[in-house]
């Protein structure tokens, strides 16, 4: 609350670069300095690695674009990982049933946006308990998920990466960067095209305006409840788009409970990257590093039960939301049902 | 509710009394017709008999006394699971961690019941059944002090610890505990001893009646003793609790340590007096149901015996169907969304119902920054 009149003392703009990107800067400048050391030792296992992380992180970044943008705009999304499970299985069946990639990709994409339409239906128009809502959610797209899969049933095919030229032969983070499927391009464009129409267009800033102090923006004009349901749609979509991620492109075929808690990993990563979608790309990037070093730490055959390997990705989650929840920003509007006067 | 007041006229309060109780159970009633009524369309739309397959549902949960007995059997841990989730709803959390709670009470237990040896039974049952509660009560605990201390939302620390759950339970049910007994590779624990056996009653088992005892015991803390105020005043409005001078992150703790201590016991009377030992995968589920007979039952302590045995029968009685009509049982998991769905999105049903929504029943659940 600034209500006093006193102004804060001026703090050199170096200090304040430093206090809010310093610890950013100090993980990317290690991690960076692990990865050469590393890829000195052995380039494959290196490259097998950062391929890895990109991998695992795909899911998790778009999962939390997902969650940001009801976020920015105040609805709490708990339902991403039903988004996501619903999402993976209509992408599955309508690639089952055609045989085409780019169809269910789709496909999965709508279902998304449909259970989108569903989570703001019942947190805008309802005013229900948002979280309840994305419980809701995600408890529908496991029984619906677990009573029409069928055992045994693959894809026609999986999305093949697309070498991008000489880019792909760059040492280091060619491989890892520039020969991927397509769902993981599209992931890195709407990462810095979610961040730029967040900070960088009217939308964006409507959207923020709806997330802090949607009275203020009614009374500017806004319609709170469309900036809501749009935003909140497009996340659906996002997250259906992650759902497509792990059938059509990871996997080829279908499980039941699939995302095994990748969705409510992703809220960790957007909290950890402070509600924004180039911060959240960075905490999936260490989410995806941690699965990564996971599997490596299996073929190494060191001697720990596998069951304590599985763990780690959830402990991180559970660490990084006690440590860093507090020390973020949160929507000030967020999970509260506006009420028009 | 307010079901205390005293009578002057019998009639007259009775009809005040019962249509207070129609107001109450209108939508969760509505809930179960409407979802039942999709389920059957659903049903009818994957080429089954929807007729057949609720005749055999039915057949399969209350056709006669060992069906019956089942469905009781099915619904003693999800009252257990039912009744942890509610009462955590009652400081405003979300105890989405009732299965991790529940299995390392079920696993605690039966290390209790085959481990320790030469007790009479009475006493080793009740000692293996309240190490199994005490077990699920630290689990949650681990949630209660983060959300208390440092802000972090139980709903995501709850699930990620269900995952924790799973690989520690199946770890250790798979390594240092496993059977070796008769050649045995399956992942699971070793029996447990008869005197640590809960047994049935004709075919009723006695597990139902702690859980309806429980139901009870949890009743009279939430609304006849200081702590339950305590509580539920957090839950209605944490600012309010801490400047009446309530310690909230204390409350918040001890909340989820009771509500970890119930969904344990659910898993420990699971152990002992069905499953008989620990196995991963045998008590998959009971936990998450606890979510859905927790709204069911209006997260009332007297509200989740009959949501339990409404989603005990369906469990119950799903293998029947399964067998009679040769529909997948998982179509009950699709009902059972359904009717959570229907029952959170209440303005639906009263829309259909043309009923009013009623002040101070909606549940609020904490953001993410708030504590």
């Amino acid at each position: 609350m600034q209500t006093t009149t006193t102004l804060p003392a001026p703090v050199s703009p170096w200090k304040r670069f430093l206090k809010q990107w310093g610890m950013t800067l100090g993980i990317v400048l290690s991690v960076v300095v692990i990865i050469i050391w590393q890829y000195s030792l052995n380039e494959n296992i290196t490259e097998a690695v950062l391929a890895s992380t990109i991998r695992q992180s795909t899911p998790l970044v778009l999962g939390a674009l997902c969650g940001l943008l009801g976020e920015r705009s105040a609805v709490i999304n708990i339902g991403i990982e039903g988004q996501m499970l619903l999402g993976a299985f209509i992408g599955f069946l309508v690639n089952v049933w055609t045989g085409n990639l780019l169809l269910a990709v789709f496909a999965a994409i709508i279902t998304g946006a449909i259970m989108g339409l569903l989570l703001a239906y019942m947190s805008v128009t309802l005013k229900m308990d948002q979280i309840i809502g994305g419980t809701v959610i995600n408890i529908l797209a496991l029984g619906l998920t677990g009573y029409f899969y069928q055992v045994g049933l693959t894809t026609n095919g999986k999305l093949q990466p697309i070498p991008l030229g000489p880019l792909a032969d760059i040492p280091i983070v060619g491989p890892a960067l520039f020969n991927n499927p397509p769902i993981t391009y599209a992931t890195f464009v709407l990462v810095i095209l979610v961040h730029y129409i967040l900070f960088y267009t009217k939308w964006g800033l409507r959207t923020r305006a709806v997330g802090e102090h949607p009275r203020a923006a009614d009374t500017l004009g806004i319609n709170v409840f469309k900036v809501r349901y749009v935003n909140v749609i497009i996340g659906g979509a996002i997250a259906g788009l992650a759902g497509a991620f792990l059938t059509l492109e990871a996997v080829g075929s279908f499980e039941r409970n699939m995302t095994n808690g990748r969705g409510f990993v992703a809220l960790a990563v957007m909290i950890f990257g402070k509600f924004t979608p180039l911060g959240a790309w960075g905490a999936a990037l260490l989410f995806g590093f941690a699965s990564a070093m996971q599997t490596q730490l299996q073929f190494a055959g060191i001697n720990v039960p596998h069951q304590f390997i599985g763990i780690l990705p959830y402990v991180l989650t559970i660490v990084v939301l006690a440590g860093f929840v507090g020390r973020t920003h949160v929507p000030a509007a967020d999970g509260v049902p506006y009420e028009k006067e | 509710m307010d079901d205390q007041q005293t009578s002057e006229e019998g009639s007259q309060s009775f009809k005040a009394w019962l249509s207070a109780l129609w107001r109450v159970m209108a939508i969760p009633l509505a809930a179960v017709l409407l979802a039942l009524v999709i389920g059957a369309v659903l049903l009818a739309i994957s080429g089954a008999n929807p007729f057949r397959a609720y005749a055999a549902l039915i057949e399969g949960s209350f056709g006669n006394i060992k069906a019956f007995g089942r469905t009781l059997a099915k619904a003693t841990p999800l009252i257990f699971s039912g009744l942890a989730v509610a009462f955590a709803f009652k400081a405003g959390l979300f105890n989405i961690g009732a299965q991790g709670q529940l299995l390392f009470g079920a696993l605690v237990s039966a290390v209790a019941g085959f481990m320790i040896k030469g007790l009479p039974p009475f006493l080793h049952a009740t000692l293996a059944l309240l190490a199994g509660a005490t077990a699920g009560a630290l689990f949650a605990a681990i949630p209660g002090v983060l959300k208390a201390y440092t802000g972090a939302h139980e709903v995501i620390t709850t699930i990620m610890l269900n995952y924790v759950a799973i690989n520690i339970t199946d770890y250790i049910a798979d390594g240092p505990l496993k059977d070796t007994s008769g050649g045995n590779v399956i992942a699971r624990t070793p029996a447990i001893l008869d005197s640590a056996k809960i047994p049935s009653i004709g075919e009723i088992p006695l597990g139902f009646f702690l859980a309806v005892l429980a139901s009870v015991l949890v009743w009279w803390l939430l609304w006849r003793t200081t702590l339950g105020f305590e509580i539920r005043t957090v839950g209605l409005s944490p600012h309010a609790a801490k400047y009446a001078g309530m310690k909230v992150a204390f409350t918040v703790t001890l909340t989820m340590v009771i509500s970890g201590f119930l969904a344990g016991m659910g898993g420990g009377i699971e152990t002992l007096g069905i499953v008989g030992r620990y196995q991963p995968g045998f008590n998959a589920g009971l936990g998450f149901d606890g979510i859905t007979i927790a709204l069911l039952g209006k997260t009332h302590p007297f509200g989740i015996i009959p949501a339990a045995i409404l989603i005990g029968a369906m469990k119950a009685g799903a293998s029947t169907m399964q067998f009679n009509a040769g529909v997948a049982k998982e179509i009950t998991d699709v009902i059972q969304a359904l009717m959570l769905f229907f029952v959170t999105a209440d303005m639906i049903v009263r829309k259909i119902l043309r009923t009013k929504a009623e002040s101070g029943e909606k549940i609020t659940l904490s953001g993410w920054g708030q504590q």
